[in-house]
């Protein structure tokens, strides 16, 4: 399911027509068809927060795509260090890449230390001014954050500005345009509508706003009567694509044996331990010994 | 509050630097109080439960609340006194406001009070340490006040020249932004295994406020690369009241802050510290 912004018509009130919306919008596609709709050379932005409900099924469609050169913007973790390890990244915008409890993310470090990504190192508020910029269809928003810093002196891009109302310096925080952005939910409708019921829906909003295509993955897909009840559509935040299931696990080396993540509750198993892990992650996690590609459960259930 | 109550006998070096942490946050009043780490969450965790119930503090997810949590012993969120939604995109609201105190680690520190967390080595293309990235560090440091962490003081953390990446801005002239003063920016508090410091000497150097028991000030001299403001006679440390210890374990029932510090040492050392 791909969401095209800014589509709706205004002549047609969304309550009234909900059933025929049903019936005429399905954005959902195929995993490889949502994915292949990025090309080389294209800026995406990742939603999630480091280790936190990263779309990791989005992203090994990405690596097993022949998709190069890409620049990636992203709250990094795990999405940002295989988009690294696979060679498809030519440019990083970040303010971290980390895995919170393992704080340094082993392959991003590595081709940083080999020199092998262009880098645009912000202030991780930077990074929501400039998504916000991008949504506002303007050009820049005016900050402090980065003055006095390395983060003006390393990156060429950043410009310091006078202000027309007071003698102070300002960072010129560009708008970062995406042409898509690719983001995990808990919940999703044929229609997009998506809900992340976490605590914390991080950035994924304007992450969806400031690109021209947002392709979304989902835990579970819902009959769109799902968020009309009680007070669910509180916890929609933007609009969906392909079913996949726990597409936020993500497989963590490097700890002595094969350990599985899940980015929606940061439990960690591997694969004796089930009950450590919540009933909402046990009844999606996929079986550890599943190759990372047969997580695709497969298309929509609407019935 | 914890006037009334004797000062303790036995103390980790860890609950002493909590004690020591929590009185950056004395007279902050009604701001958002941001601890990273075991030790700096326990110090504004203590000073929220003690000296400055004005503090706010989240639970490091989505949420303010109006009393800290424990660092240990909690298997989830639970039962936390959750007062309002605090996602992270909310906390930029706050962070540019500067109604916050932060207490950071940062890798490096320089003379002029600049921090560096990102990347080391003298070419950024090709950092020899890649690290974490400036992170928060830019707009925290130009937005609110912050104070510094540092479980081993060294010359490695206390470097002679600059940061090889300034993350945070500092005291230094040479990178002041068109408008501003140096006063503006409000480092407020170093904690190091050594002692306690703030950028309170002349030009703003970073001076020497106390000493951990059993510290010398040769040891501080020989620890830190740059020249630290040394004058009169430096006190020790106040000690942790056994009232504050008490609240300490009470935030910390699983005793997390034993595990900070190598060795846990304790509070008072005869011998010498960092090699």
């Amino acid at each position: 399911m791909i969401l095209r912004q800014k589509k709706r018509s205004a002549a047609v009130p969304l309550y009234g027509c909900l059933k025929t919306r049903v019936g005429t919008m399905n954005k959902l596609q195929s995993l490889q068809e949502a994915v292949g709709r990025i090309e080389s050379d294209m800026t995406i932005g990742i939603g999630g927060w480091g280790p936190r409900r990263k779309p990791m099924a989005l992203v090994r469609e990405l690596l097993r795509s022949d998709v190069k050169d890409l620049t990636v913007v992203s709250y990094g973790g795990a999405d940002v260090g295989r988009l690294c390890a696979a060679g498809k990244v030519k440019k990083l915008v970040f303010a971290f890449v980390s895995l919170d409890f393992i704080p340094l993310e082993p392959y991003f470090r590595e081709a940083r230390q080999k020199g092998a990504i262009e880098v645009m190192e912000i202030d991780e508020g930077m990074m929501l001014l400039g998504l916000r910029a991008a949504a506002w269809n303007i050009p820049f928003i005016p900050t402090a954050i980065g003055l006095g810093t390395d983060v003006i002196t390393r990156c060429p891009d950043l410009k310091v500005i006078d202000s027309p109302y007071d003698d102070k310096a300002w960072v010129a925080m560009p708008a970062l345009k995406l042409d898509a952005s690719l983001i995990h939910v808990d919940r999703a409708d044929a229609r997009g509508v998506c809900q992340i019921k976490g605590p914390d829906h991080y950035m994924d909003d304007w992450f969806a706003r400031a690109a021209n295509t947002t392709i979304v993955s989902c835990d579970e897909l819902v009959e769109p009567g799902f968020f009309t009840a009680g007070d669910e559509a509180r916890y929609v935040f933007l609009h969906a694509v392909v079913w996949i299931r726990c597409g936020a696990f993500q497989r963590i080396r490097g700890l002595g044996q094969e350990r599985w993540l899940c980015c929606l509750c940061r439990q960690i198993c591997d694969g004796q331990d089930r009950g450590r892990l919540p009933s909402r992650c046990r009844r999606t996690r996929p079986h550890p010994r599943l190759a990372a590609s047969c997580l695709l459960i497969g298309r929509g259930r609407l019935t | 509050m914890s006037n009334a109550s004797p000062f303790a006998q036995e103390y980790s070096l860890a609950e002493l630097m909590i004690v020591a942490g929590a009185e950056a946050f004395r007279h902050d009043g009604e701001v958002l109080a941001t601890g990273i780490g075991v030790i700096p969450r326990l110090a504004a965790s203590l000073a929220m439960a003690s000296v400055n119930p004005d503090l706010m503090m989240t639970d490091s997810e989505a949420f303010l609340l109006g009393a800290p949590n424990a660092v240990s012993g909690r298997s989830s969120h639970a039962g936390q006194a959750q007062e309002t939604w605090m996602g992270f995109s909310r906390i930029f609201d706050n962070v540019w406001s500067g109604k916050r105190h932060a207490m950071v680690g940062p890798t490096q520190i320089d003379r002029y009070g600049q921090a560096n967390i990102s990347a080391l080595g003298s070419d950024y293309s090709k950092p020899s340490v890649q690290m974490l990235g400036a992170r928060g560090f830019p707009g925290n440091s130009i937005s609110h006040a912050n104070s510094f962490f540092v479980p081993a003081h060294n010359k490695r953390v206390f470097v002679e020249g600059e940061c090889d990446m300034v993350c945070s801005i500092g005291y230094n002239p040479a990178r002041l932004p068109k408008g501003y003063q140096l006063a503006d920016i409000q480092i407020r508090r170093v904690f190091t295994d050594l002692g306690v410091f703030d950028f309170g000497g002349p030009r703003h150097m970073m001076r020497l406020l106390s000493l951990h028991p059993g510290v010398t000030v040769q040891q501080v001299i020989d620890n830190t690369g740059f020249e630290v403001h040394i004058e009169g006679d430096i006190p020790v440390t106040t000690a942790p009241t056994v009232e504050q210890l008490a609240l300490i374990a009470s935030l910390d029932p699983k005793n997390t802050r034993s595990k900070q510090l190598k060795d846990n040492p304790p509070g008072y050392r005869r011998d010498a510290v960092t090699a």
